[in-house]
């Protein structure tokens, strides 16, 4: 089969590799439709991942169809049509149990700190993921589920990740009736944050960019106040002062270890890999936002230590919540806001690029090139 | 006196009111009620779909390095890429004895990361397909996806550091290349004696 793989800092191309195989009674093997490209997967792409091995295929947003099934699995049987959350869990552990399928104790040797990720390092258990024709798809009883009839195929592969995690960030910010929402970050998951901020009642909801592209698709996708922060000397005086001096009542971080607007942060991190991720947009969080304000961390840091202001965030008394998505959870109602036209996923669609031009799309999404926001990867036809 | 609310017990007006939103935006407040929220409250039991109470092991092929905070080998895991060579020895070594707790365990993985790369580039120079880091890192795009267009007069924050990719991308090679030059040259030089 084609599979992309990872050469190194930077590189990635297309191999031919074997078909994965059944490797556990509930494993299902999935022959993959539509992928897609994650903010996430350019965390591994620019080497910050600690464990991200040469050779590895990432890949944790695809929807497809059941190509073989092992000898346990009831749900599901060959020519279904699924998608898969990007969390790989056993559905029967401690935290399965209380429905923290993201930190599922089961199924990550390699780490006990982060649950297992479909091609997302060893850090997350070593599993090759979906931007390939076929991939391996543990305990296929727990985790995918089938595609509805009437939902679009693009839909479908953006709720197994992003949407499922813009919702899940405006959820922790713990919204009540009136608050003042600021989002860090109109990537797809920002752009879904915002948007899901309104469902929960937002009174105000304010993103936060330096793309001109994305910041226009915040106000016409997500209906939201927008500011670049390069037009101004102090992005956090500036919250301020639109405020009324308050702070905004909850901050989303929809940005993560990448993040840009302090050289020195951007370059020991992201560059250098000093530290676990540039925490320029966390701390800019726990400054812009009130005292006794609520921050939900949807943007992704390594293991490493970073620089965050945590002084600020307890003297301010802050609430911070975060987490990688429990997908699956949020589907149900998902499900009736897509069918309610409250959300329209696709809408932040931007490429669709075939397999074999996968090193491109990388570089275009990577270098924020052609207006991108989200690249959808289409495998080989046929 | 002031008419800052923030400084008194009042709290700053919003542009507008939850009858004004709920006009305007599709689907304002149909989440207003946390019950509604599926990631409410945090812990929360539903079916799952597992009928294990602890599932079935899957064989180890190899021994699969472990962090020493887990009991032991979880029965599931990934078997993407084993440990190998220089890299591997690194891995495993870190994995054996670091925690997750400790700055070495993570440090140790990110320089065996960079050792891999490097493995991995001299090993594919003896295979039928040799890396090539132009088609490799997708550098077409630039010419295809407008790369001058998208960052010309747009002040960009990362267009800053940009300029150090290909530095990360190129440097080694280049280092190794005029490393190779000077070895080259001296050995000419010997040989001229
Ligand atoms: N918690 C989870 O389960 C989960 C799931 C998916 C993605 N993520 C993480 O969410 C983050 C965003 O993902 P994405 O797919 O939207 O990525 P993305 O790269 O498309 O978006 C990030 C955006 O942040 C902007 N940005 C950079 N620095 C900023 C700053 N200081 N302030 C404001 N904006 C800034 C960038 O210009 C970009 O538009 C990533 O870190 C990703 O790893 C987490
Ligand atoms: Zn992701
Ligand atoms: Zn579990």
């Amino acid at each position: 089969m084609r599979a992309m793989v990872y050469r190194g800092p930077y590189k990635v191309r297309v191999e031919e590799k074997d078909v994965p195989p059944i490797e556990h009674p509930n494993d299902a093997i999935v022959k993959v439709s539509l992928a897609a490209i994650c903010g996430s997967d350019l965390h591994l792409y620019h080497g910050l991942m600690p464990d991200t091995r040469v050779g590895m295929t990432f890949g944790h947003e695809f929807v497809g169809t059941v190509h073989e099934v092992g000898s346990s699995v009831r749900n599901l049987r060959p020519g279904d049509r699924v998608m898969v959350p990007f969390n790989i869990y056993c559905g029967s552990c401690f935290f399965c149990a209380r429905g923290l399928y993201s930190n599922c104790h089961n199924v990550n040797p390699n780490a006990t700190a982060v649950g297992g990720i479909y091609g997302y390092s060893h850090t997350t258990g070593g599993y090759d993921g979906g931007q390939a024709e076929y991939v391996r798809v543990p305990f296929a009883d727990v985790g995918p589920a089938k595609i509805p009839d009437w939902m679009a195929e693009d839909d479908a592969v953006l709720l197994t990740d992003a949407l499922a995690t813009g919702y899940f960030g405006a959820q922790l910010g713990d919204i009540v009736e009136g608050d003042v929402v600021v989002v860090f970050g109109a990537g797809p998951v920002g752009l879904y944050a915002a948007k899901s901020a309104w469902l929960m009642g937002a009174g105000r909801v304010i993103v936060i960019d330096h793309l001109e592209y994305r910041l226009a698709k915040a106000r016409e996708f997500a209906h939201a106040e927008t500011y670049n922060f390069v037009e101004y000397d102090d992005i956090v005086v500036h919250l301020k002062k639109i405020t009324g001096h308050l702070g905004a009542d909850v901050a989303i971080d929809a940005v993560g270890a990448e993040a840009d607007g302090n050289l020195l942060q951007h370059v020991t991190s992201a560059k250098l890999k000093l530290q676990g991720g540039s925490p320029i947009a966390l701390n800019w969080a726990i400054d812009g936002v009130r005292k006794g304000g609520t921050i939900s961390v949807m943007g992704a840091y390594g293991p490493i230590f970073s620089a965050v202001k945590f002084g600020d965030a307890m003297n301010k008394g802050l609430t911070l919540r975060m987490n990688q998505t429990p997908v699956k959870r949020q589907w149900p109602r998902l499900f009736e806001h897509i069918r309610n036209g409250y959300l329209a996923p696709s809408d932040i669609v931007t490429h669709r690029v075939p397999l074999e031009h996968i090193a491109e799309a990388y570089h275009m999404f990577s270098a924020k090139l052609d207006g991108c926001i989200k690249p959808l990867i289409v495998p080989a036809a046929g | 006196m002031t008419d800052l609310p923030t400084y008194t017990a009042r709290k700053p007006a919003n542009p507008e009111t939850s009858e004004q939103l709920r006009a305007r935006i599709p689907g304002w407040g149909a989440d207003l009620d946390p019950k509604d929220r599926p990631a409410v409250p945090r812990e929360h039991a539903e079916e799952t779909g597992a009928h294990w109470e602890f599932p079935e092991r899957q064989p180890e092929k190899w021994p699969r390095e472990r962090s020493i905070e887990h009991a032991f080998v979880t029965p599931v895991f990934g078997t993407s890429c084993p440990p190998k060579g220089l890299s591997g020895a690194i891995r495993k070594f870190s994995y054996r004895r670091y925690s997750e707790g400790r700055a070495a365990h993570w440090l140790l993985l990110v320089a065996a990361d960079r050792v891999d790369a490097w493995e991995s580039h001299l090993r594919s120079f003896v295979t039928a397909r040799p890396d090539n880091p132009v088609t490799e890192t997708g550098l077409l795009a630039e010419f295809t996806r407008h790369g001058i267009a998208s960052r010309r007069g747009r002040r960009r924050a990362d267009v800053v550091h940009q300029g150090l990719d290909p530095l990360i991308v190129a440097g080694p090679w280049v280092a190794a290349a005029g490393a190779a030059v000077v070895a080259v040259r001296a050995l000419v030089r010997r040989g001229r004696r």
